[in-house]
């Protein structure tokens, strides 16, 4: 199954859609599987941050009978020290994205620990690339 | 422990999401960090927040929280209100601070 959607950066009350719909595909599909919450949270913590920090972004989604793939991908400012960024507690966010309680510096954490396999890679001044991978079993 | 017990134990009052108050509770947890909640709260925990607007429904949403209590007596945006009536997770209000009904829900169960 394959399923795509558009992120739009910078607005938060569309925050949330993709995860939502991956929720409700996977219940249909899976019923109660503990991998659900799993990859809808590292789906979640993926869309923060295009809106928080890209300027656009598109998120696709496949999913088979050994596993759940979902990437990323968006045009943005990009990630000048990828290991920084990984760092609990690390953030540039703005001052209205904290206000919001954003910003604690914990997404990009959240994402790797709750995948079986995760990949980020970016560019300066292009954008960002994530793939999550988790495994049905 | 169910949402409408403690909404009578601690006198909250019930703003939204009325199909959830039978949601079994399996504990709380206190923070007004977002990704601090995705990563950590579990499954059927209360969540005492000051936050008000709608991504603290989706987050409860997708971690399946038991309800979202709201303290110092806030009000929760429209469309927070909106989602918490979709998703069927409760919106409570408490008109203590967080230290207070924290306590209070850590007594209670
Ligand atoms: N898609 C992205 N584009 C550009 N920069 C990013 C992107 N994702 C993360 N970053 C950078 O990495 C930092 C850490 O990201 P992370 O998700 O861990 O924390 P945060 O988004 O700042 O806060 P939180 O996720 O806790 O709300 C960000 O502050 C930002 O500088
Ligand atoms: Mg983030």
């Amino acid at each position: 199954m394959h399923f795509e959607f558009e992120i739009e950066a910078g607005d938060f009350s569309k925050l949330g859609f993709a995860s939502s719909q991956l929720k409700t595909i996977l219940k249909q599909l899976l019923g109660d599987h503990k991998v659900i919450r799993r990859v809808v949270v590292a789906l979640y913590e993926s869309e923060v941050n295009v809106v928080a920090h890209a300027y656009s972004g598109k998120v696709i989604i496949d999913i088979n009978t050994e596993k759940i793939e979902i990437e990323i991908d968006d045009k943005g400012p990009g990630i000048e020290d990828i290991q920084l960024a990984m760092e609990e507690g690390y953030s540039t966010a703005s001052e209205k994205v904290r206000e919001m309680g954003f910003g604690a510096g914990m997404g990009l954490a959240n994402i790797k620990n709750n995948s079986d396999e995760f990949y980020i890679s970016s560019e300066v001044g292009v954008g960002t690339n994530l793939k999550i991978i988790a495994y049905l079993k | 422990m169910k949402v409408s017990d403690i909404i009578n134990s601690l006198d909250l009052e019930l703003l939204c999401g009325q199909s959830g108050i039978e949601n079994e509770i399996t504990g709380g947890y206190v923070s007004d960090l977002l990704s601090d909640v995705m990563g950590n709260a579990k499954e059927g925990q209360v969540w005492i927040t000051l936050q008000t607007h709608k991504n603290v429904m989706a987050i409860a949403s997708l971690k399946d929280l038991a309800a979202v209590i709201l303290v110092k007596g806030f009000n929760p945006d429209e469309d927070t209100v909106k989602q918490s009536n979709q998703e069927g997770v409760p919106i409570l209000r408490a008109k203590e601070n967080t230290f207070e009904i924290a306590g209070k829900l850590f007594q209670l169960l």
